[in-house]
């Protein structure tokens, strides 16, 4: 902060706002998307009442909610109880603070930006714990021992899956890393391709730690009613739902930028080249979610011992020696490190 | 710098009152939710002194995974903290007079600290410009500070082992899925094809 | 160093504003929507009979377990991030350096396979 900058610091604040409300736009078109595939996968139609082909659906069901009675049960300890919304709908937008949309285009552009986003990730779990405790009733209790159990268990080989394209790009910073994927090569020269198993490991673990689809053992209907969601209403609730599919659009985000070269152009020349980078960066993202709503389309859910299993006894030892590989590759050939 | 002074001062205040409402609140999962709130203020106050890695990582680190271990044995307890804290007067003079000792050692120690006037210069890894302190961590840890990161590892090691050798209890009579057995089955021992003769039964 | 300031304030912002649309997504209800709480509606979930007793109970330690296991390894990957990051710059040293450490942590890891810490049952 230099002295007499009151004007930088509104811009920032301003830029900020417009930001989070575009990012919130966004998620409620990816919540209608995320219906529409659904549907379609299931031969309907989905949403198309409100607004054209349904349009509107998202916008309509946010105003329902905030018109319906917001409960708090009486055993329930109510800071907590309210808290617990507002922090998992917090940090799930603040993640995207440091997604750089084009060329510096970032809210804050830090140096420590992969360790931002990890850091954001790792409290994602506070939100569902404090809900589930503070609710005072079963299922949220029990719900939230098994997302804690579960999403701790896939932060650690989304940990090492880092670690691998840190070691490529030499840079903690976001920006860095897509710029270490631009080359002659376009979209074979992004990570995707070396590191294909550490992508298919980012992808599976995002959606463990997200709970999504086929990991939603959190809110596993037929277990558990709603999970740790079961006690909340009206807007509390949204705040659970909207925190789920924000965090689960800045993991698209991320992989996008990881190892599909964030704004950069797939074909690396000419008529390609003059498309803007937030073009190619939404259409990255956008198809990252259409996986995520495919496989939830597909699917079925996992069994609680084999999730555990799954992260504890695949995911983290396949990341770890990929990492001693690539760490050796990289060793060998001297290759990588373009940012040090 | 009118913004740094102003988040220093949020910074401290906020830490400081939570980790004092660490040990004033009645509910202990309350108490570790501030101590939450004390080591995200602490976090921020690292970023202030430009200590960007170290923030982060004690966000990840303590936020992100001790905490939670914290709140799981909290909530795990299931004490009734209104019978613990019936012995309170009792042991509080007992308590103050330990506390009281550790408190004078405590400046006693600040008191008599002083910086030889050599260290600054003797620093070991000064800092270069336009290297982040990410990597300038990284380049002294790995080799001139060998011997303690080694030590850091059997240290992780050892916790491993004592984490297990305490929690890890066996059950009997658990039915366990064999992935493989159930890989490696196919039609010849799943299936058995049988004529049953009619009114016979089998 | 002023310059890393000017990073993180537009983070403390956002993350202020972030604050701020939670929190008014939150309060929104309270305030426009209709209230009629009775006690059957503020009671917990339940399957049609009331809770005998408080829903906060003991769980298996193996919660604990994948806790505490969960913090070693998050460990090991903050030891890793410096290292990657400075990977050109500690040369062979610093990379047998690193092996030596993850081999350490993997022979735990091992211990923790065979002894059966991982099952889930």
């Amino acid at each position: 902060m230099t002295d007499g900058s009151a004007v930088s610091l509104w811009l920032k604040l301003l830029e900020s706002v417009v930001f989070a409300a575009l990012v919130l736009i966004y998620v409620a078109y990816i919540l209608y998307a995320d219906r529409k595939i659904w549907a379609a996968v299931q031969l309907r139609r989905g949403p198309n009442v409100v607004g054209p082909w349904g349009l509107l659906q998202s916008f309509a069901d946010f105003a329902k909610f905030a018109l319906k009675e917001p409960i708090i049960p009486a055993g329930a300890n109510k800071g907590v109880f309210l808290l617990a919304p507002v922090v998992t709908g917090t940090l799930a937008i603040s993640a995207f603070a440091v997604i750089p949309v084009n060329w510096g285009w970032a809210i804050a552009d830090l140096n420590v930006g992969v360790l931002y986003l990890f850091a954001v990730s790792s409290l994602g779990v506070y939100g569902v714990i404090m809900a589930g405790w503070a609710s005072n009733s079963k299922y949220p209790f029990l719900s939230a021992l098994r997302s804690a159990a579960q999403m701790v268990s896939y932060e650690v080989s989304i940990g090492f899956v880092l670690v691998t394209v840190l070691l490529c790009a030499g840079s903690l910073n976001l920006t860095d890393i897509v710029m270490a994927q631009n080359s002659s090569l376009g979209i074979l020269g992004w990570y995707w391709l070396p590191l294909l198993p550490m992508f298919v490991i980012f992808f599976i673990s995002a959606l463990a730690e997200t709970n999504r689809s086929p990991f939603d053992l959190v809110e596993a209907e037929s277990e558990l009613v709603a999970g740790f969601m079961t006690e909340y209403s009206a807007t509390p609730y949204v705040l659970f739902m909207l925190g789920e599919y924000v965090a689960i659009v800045s993991m698209c985000a991320i992989m996008s930028i990881m190892f599909l070269g964030g704004w950069l152009s797939p074909i690396p020349f000419a008529p390609f080249t003059w498309v803007p980078g937030v073009i190619w960066f939404l259409l990255k993202t956008s198809f990252m979610f259409f996986l995520i709503a495919m496989v939830k389309a597909f699917v079925p859910r996992y069994r609680y011992d084999q999730l555990m299993r799954l992260g504890w006894k695949v995911f983290l030892p396949i990341s770890l020696v990929y990492v001693v590989l690539v760490a050796a590759f990289l060793e060998i050939t001297g290759m990588g490190g373009q940012f040090h | 710098m009118v913004a740094t002074v102003f988040l220093f001062y949020v910074f401290s205040i906020v830490a400081i009152a939570s980790a004092f409402m660490v040990i004033a609140a009645r509910n202990p999962v309350h108490s570790v939710l501030f101590l939450i709130l004390a080591f995200v203020n602490a976090a921020g106050l690292f970023m202030l002194l430009g200590a960007e890695f170290l923030a982060m990582i004690l966000v990840v680190v303590y936020v992100g995974a001790v905490a939670v271990l914290f709140l799981f044995v909290v909530m795990m307890l299931d004490v009734d903290f209104t019978v613990l804290r019936q012995g309170f007067l009792q042991y509080l003079p007992l308590g103050a007079t330990i506390g009281a000792i550790v408190l004078i050692e405590l400046v006693f120690v600040l008191g008599g600290w002083t910086l030889q006037p050599a260290t600054v210069t003797m620093r070991a890894a000064p800092l270069a410009p336009n290297v982040t302190n990410t990597a300038a961590l990284g380049r002294i840890l790995y080799t001139q500070y060998v011997y303690f990161f080694q030590a850091a590892g059997f240290i992780l090691l050892t916790a491993m082992i004592g984490s297990i050798v305490l929690t890890l209890r066996s059950r009997r009579g658990v039915k366990r899925q064999s992935i493989d057995a159930q890989n490696l089955r196919d039609r010849k021992v799943a299936v058995q094809l049988r004529k049953v003769p009619s009114r016979a039964g089998l | 160093m002023p310059g890393l300031l000017d990073q993180y304030l537009p983070l403390v912002i956002f993350i202020a504003v972030s604050a701020v649309i939670a929190g008014a997504l939150l309060v929104v209800p309270f305030i426009v929507a209709f209230q009629a709480p009775d006690p059957e509606k503020l009671s917990a979930y339940e399957c049609g009979f009331n809770a005998f007793d408080d829903a906060r109970m003991k769980f298996d330690v193996r919660f604990y377990l994948v806790a505490l296991l969960f913090i070693i390894f998050d460990l090991e990957v903050a030891f890793l991030f410096p290292w990657a990051v400075a990977f050109h710059d500690v040369g062979l040293f610093g990379f047998w350096s690193m092996m030596g450490f993850l081999a350490v942590l993997t022979i735990g890891f091992m211990y923790e396979w065979n002894k059966g810490a991982l099952e889930w049952d």
